[in-house]
């Protein structure tokens, strides 16, 4: 699982811009399921053929970013933010395009850095004039975080652990899955950051019985949390009960629980009162697919120090894997109770 | 002129019906006419061939819609679309119908108390004058749910530039709808949607029931080159050629469609610029969502003071816009869709 | 039909977004006489099906959405003394749920009440503030670890309220909103029984209205109707609001124009509203209203929509207050729409 996260979390992916992380990803499940396919937006699906329920799990494997929107006569670069990006926090970070070029953020001199916002910073790619940096990058390429993976303990800190913690917990399952009848679709969805936008297509193209986001959740376990909320880091996978994008369905978030005793993986209930996961366009999709959520703790979102616990994806890797195997018939979990 | 007779008529989100209508007569003849239940109007030619292309261009435009009356005949309005305050009072409108003139009214400066006059006259504040003694009047000529819509005659200024109202999206209309007067070896839709300014609600069951290999969207962007802004801070600037989106709120262009533009206007020697905002939305954010997604692009001529009565167009920018729509055609005809990744 | 007992039954049940099964069963009891098929969703959308007199290939579609689900808490966290925070599902004013009971559904029904800070304890600076949803929580009276035994995040609260009968006709309730527009429904499939339609009629009680129109998303896509129309509530007259926000009580059902409207609904809607001498009420939306209209309308190729409300007082409060006779009049309303209803309207839906 380690390694699996190094090297999801270290590459490149931002919204809109997939195609790096994609490869990768795509290397890495060839092996182990029937199909692997993309689609306009670039979604990678890969599938399992089974008889039984037709299952969608998506992983989000896009990244926050930002974007190249002019260039200065003296070759630094203006931008705008790709998904939920703080000034605060970009302030002096090293960012790289997909073409390896690294840069630095910096800023205008301001008398109140309360005042900081993104169109007061710049790009310094180490460019001297402007065709300098435009050889290097053009306006509208998109640059992330420039950082390494680091472990600490059973913890690893890094950029993108939203969403590459769920990618590899999705494509660790996805290698240790025992038979089963169930038709998987596992699809690492793209433009998550951005309003949960590859879900939407794919789960319509594929129309599933039943869909299952794997993303990370915010925790309510450090200093003064931005919220109350019960969930802590190294305490097991989340289980979703709501978000501001989808309330679970009770059965599905209820089966989980169930599966997670039987099989003695520590989890937890998430009720986040703000942002969303892929389970909130999926459930809409056509006539409503039953969604849930299985959550990976994670610490400091949005800035290249995330923070996620590996027994945490462990766990969540084995209850996704428990999940899967499962008998996922429609009529079994949702026997009409209105009759 | 059609972008003048285009731009004059009231078209606020909702009530699209007058444009529709010249662009009915203006096709007609062109390819097979037809509207569906929210009132997109649809203009089909070459079916059955493939590719199928999908070329889209909104018709409202922002307005009022009457709310109510005071018992001294002034209408209570409500805003329709995204409409600042600030440049409502004193304008003359259209109301209803029977577009029955009015002015925007506000209490007099010199009523006001110097506190007041400092603050922007919020919509609670401004009132529609259709120059009646009494709600009964007011109620004649006017019915609640009535819209109005900015009355500007389209005045042609300075360096080959046009002054008016609603040229976002009627810009883009007029560019649509002479593409559709050219033939090409592919299915074409053009797609003339209403009720963008309200939430890109046409365009998505438009995008639904057409379900297009690949979308064009043909909007109007903001030109900010206007003192008070930086270089870096201009959204477009104007008479530098049509505006390529790169991403907005809604909507992240695709690589390969970014390309394909930029190669087409290169070859073509067309000018062209980025839309630099990565706000706001368009018809492309519904479109590229449609189904199991669609490929789409924007291609917008750029404006100064959209939503207003008086924005500026220059008709270069138009005709480059024009001509880079119909450029970009033919590269689909001769180089075929362009590729997604696949591994 | 005996609407007033209906809604005091439904009121009072507990239906919150994304939970709605307990409302629905009542509904479903009081709908099922009424219907020629009852099916419910994977959303949890109660559909019901009657079939129109019209020949196979000539009978509308004629879709009525009034949603079931109620605004609620959650629990988000036990504190170590037992002590329950929540977040609101839906629009909740943290200012109108001080000091109310409130029962919750954990392991065991269970009452409970939202307390805060005394005001004691409190300056007058604080005072003068509104409370805000991070300030209050709810008490269960009990030793924490019995809390923590019958208590997990994710479980739900409503404020405990009976349904008041207040002079006039009207009635005060929680969740009068939209559970008014279900007894709209339940009154126009009542009419329905004494009138020739041709339309098939599909009368579905939708969830999650309040977290963003989803239920109509799906029920809508799965339905295909020829036409849509929401039955909801709308800010009835009030001190101090603007009287072209608000319809007065008692007045009649509301019918909304603007662009989430079709223009040639709300017309029909208009004159059989005219011919049959229901009062009626006319209220403006400049955009996409905020019920279940706004998804209904563009749902796969767009659907002709239209939207019919009841004054409502002190919407999104344990004491929403509607007057019966705006209810029976909305269904009536309906009942006159979907008999009039014929194929060849229909047709006519798409000239413009």
């Amino acid at each position: 699982m380690r390694e699996l996260l190094r090297k999801f979390s270290e590459a490149y992916g931002p919204s809109g811009r997939e195609q790096q992380i994609a490869r990768l990803i795509s290397e890495e499940i060839r092996e182990c399921v029937d199909e692997v396919f993309t689609d306009t937006l670039g979604n990678l699906y890969a599938v399992r053929r089974g008889n039984g329920a037709k299952v969608m799990i998506a992983a989000h494997m896009d990244e926050v970013g930002v974007i190249v929107t002019f260039i200065e006569e003296k070759g630094f670069l203006r931008f705008s933010n790709i998904g939920g990006l703080s000034p605060y926090v970009l302030l002096g970070q090293k960012i790289v395009f997909a073409n390896g070029t690294v840069g630095t953020v910096g800023m205008e001199k301001l008398e109140d850095i309360k005042k900081l916002a993104l169109d007061k910073m710049y790009i310094d790619i180490g460019a001297a004039s402007r065709d300098e940096a435009a050889a290097k990058v053009r306006i509208g390429d998109i640059a992330v975080y420039y950082r390494e993976l680091t472990i600490a303990g059973s913890r690893a800190i890094g950029k993108a652990l939203d969403n590459r913690a769920g990618c590899a917990v999705l494509v660790n399952a996805l290698k240790n899955l025992d038979r089963t009848d169930n038709e998987i679709y596992a699809v690492f969805t793209v433009q998550e950051e951005v309003g949960l936008r590859g879900s939407r297509t794919s789960s319509y193209r594929l129309n599933p019985e039943l869909g299952l986001a794997v993303d990370v959740t915010p925790v309510g376990d450090t200093p003064e949390p931005p919220a109350a909320m019960d969930v802590s880091l190294g305490k097991g996978p989340a289980i979703k009960v709501k978000d501001a994008s989808v309330i679970c369905h009770p059965r599905l978030k209820e089966l989980l629980l169930d599966l997670a005793e039987r099989e003695g993986i520590p989890c937890q209930l998430e009720v986040l009162q703000s942002g969303g996961t892929d389970a909130g366009a999926i459930h809409l999709t056509r006539e409503g697919i039953p969604s849930a959520v299985i959550s990976v703790p994670c610490r400091y979102l949005h800035t290249p120090g995330e923070m996620a616990d590996l027994t945490d994806m462990e766990n969540a890797s084995r209850l996704l894997k428990t999940f899967l195997t499962h008998p996922l018939e429609m009529n079994k979990i949702f026997p009409c109770y209105l009759t | 002129m059609l972008l003048s007779r285009l731009s004059e008529a009231c078209g606020v989100s909702g009530d699209e019906g007058e444009v529709r209508e010249i662009l009915k007569e203006e096709l007609s003849g062109y390819g097979e006419l037809k509207t569906d239940t929210l009132g997109n109007l649809f203009v089909r030619k070459g079916a059955g061939r493939k590719p199928r292309l999908m070329l889209s261009a909104h018709m409202d435009e922002v307005g009022l819609m009457v709310a109510g009356f005071e018992k001294s005949g002034l209408l209570r309005v409500h805003k329709v679309g995204g409409i600042d305050d600030r440049v409502l009072v004193s304008k003359p409108v259209r109301v209803g119908k029977n577009r029955v003139p009015g002015v925007i009214g506000a209490k007099p400066v010199h009523l006001q108390k110097p506190e007041e006059r400092k603050k922007a006259i919020a919509i609670d504040n401004l009132f529609v004058d259709l120059g009646v003694r009494s709600q009964e009047e007011a109620e004649k000529l006017v019915k609640p749910g009535d819209y109005a819509a900015f009355a500007a005659k389209t005045r042609a200024a300075g360096d080959n530039c046009l002054t008016g109202k609603a040229f976002d999206n009627r810009a883009g209309c007029a560019i649509l709808a002479e593409v559709l007067k050219d033939d090409y070896p592919l299915e074409l839709t053009g797609v003339f949607t209403v009720q963008e300014e309200i939430g890109l609600r046409g365009a998505g069951v438009a995008a639904y029931s057409v379900y297009p290999d690949l979308a064009l969207v043909i909007e109007t962007t903001s030109a900010s080159d206007v003192p008070g802004t930086s270089e870096a801070g201009h959204v477009t600037r104007l008479g530098a050629g049509p505006a390529l989106t790169l991403m907005d709120a809604s909507f992240i262009t695709p690589q390969p469609m970014l390309d394909l533009l930029v190669r087409t206007a290169e070859k073509h020697a067309i000018p062209y610029q980025f839309r630099r905002l990565t706000t706001a939305q368009t018809d492309a954010g519904k479109i590229s969502l449609a189904h199991e997604g669609i490929m789409t692009a924007v291609i917008s001529v750029p404006c100064r003071y959209i939503h207003s009565p008086v924005s500026l167009l220059n008709l270069d920018d138009w005709h480059n816009t024009l001509k880079l729509v119909k450029s970009v055609l033919q590269s689909i005809v001769e180089g075929g869709l362009p590729e997604c990744a696949s591994y | 039909m005996e609407i007033k007992r209906f809604l005091k039954d439904i009121c009072q049940a507990p239906g919150i977004s994304g939970y709605e099964n307990h409302v629905a069963k009542i509904v479903k009891a009081a709908f099922c006489r009424y219907a020629d098929e009852v099916r419910q969703d994977r959303l949890g959308n109660v559909v019901f099906y009657k079939k129109g007199a019209g020949e196979d290939g000539k009978r509308p579609r004629l879709l009525l959405a009034a949603h079931m689900d109620e605004i609620g808490l959650m629990v988000t966290k036990i504190e170590d003394d037992g002590f329950l925070r929540f977040a609101a599902v839906g629009g909740i004013d943290p200012r109108t749920i001080v000091g109310q009971e409130i029962i919750l559904y954990g392991k065991e029904t269970l009452p409970g009440v939202i307390g805060a800070k005394p005001p004691h304890l409190t300056d007058e600076k604080e005072r003068s503030k509104g409370h805000k949803l991070e300030d209050l929580f709810i008490d269960m009276a009990m030793p924490a670890s019995t809390v923590k035994e019958l208590v997990r995040p994710g479980d739900l609260a409503v404020i405990h309220r009976e349904a008041i009968e207040l002079a006039g006709g009207s009635l005060s309730a929680k969740a009068l909103d939209d559970r008014a527009g279900v007894a709209v429904l339940l009154c126009c499939l009542d009419e329905l029984e004494r009138l020739r339609h041709a339309a098939d009629i599909y009368a579905v009680a939708t969830v999650q209205e309040e977290v963003g129109v989803r239920g109509a998303t799906t029920a809508t896509y799965g339905v295909v109707p020829d036409i849509g129309i929401a039955v909801d509530v709308t800010h009835a007259d009030m001190p101090g609001v603007p009287e072209h926000e608000t319809a007065p009580l008692g007045k009649g059902p509301v019918i909304t124009l603007g662009p989430n409207i079709h223009p040639k609904i709300s017309a029909e809607l208009l004159r059989l509203a005219r011919e049959y001498r229901i009062p009626y009420q006319l209220d403006t939306a400049a955009g996409a209203t905020g019920t279940d209209a706004r998804a209904i309308q563009v749902t796969r190729g767009g659907i002709p929509t239209g939207l019919v409300s009841v004054p409502l007082r002190y919407m999104h409060t344990s004491v929403e207050l509607a007057e019966t006779e705006d209810i029976r009049q909305a269904g009536r309303l309906l009942a006159l729409f979907a008999a009039a209803l014929e194929i060849s309207a229909v047709e006519g839906l798409t000239c413009f």
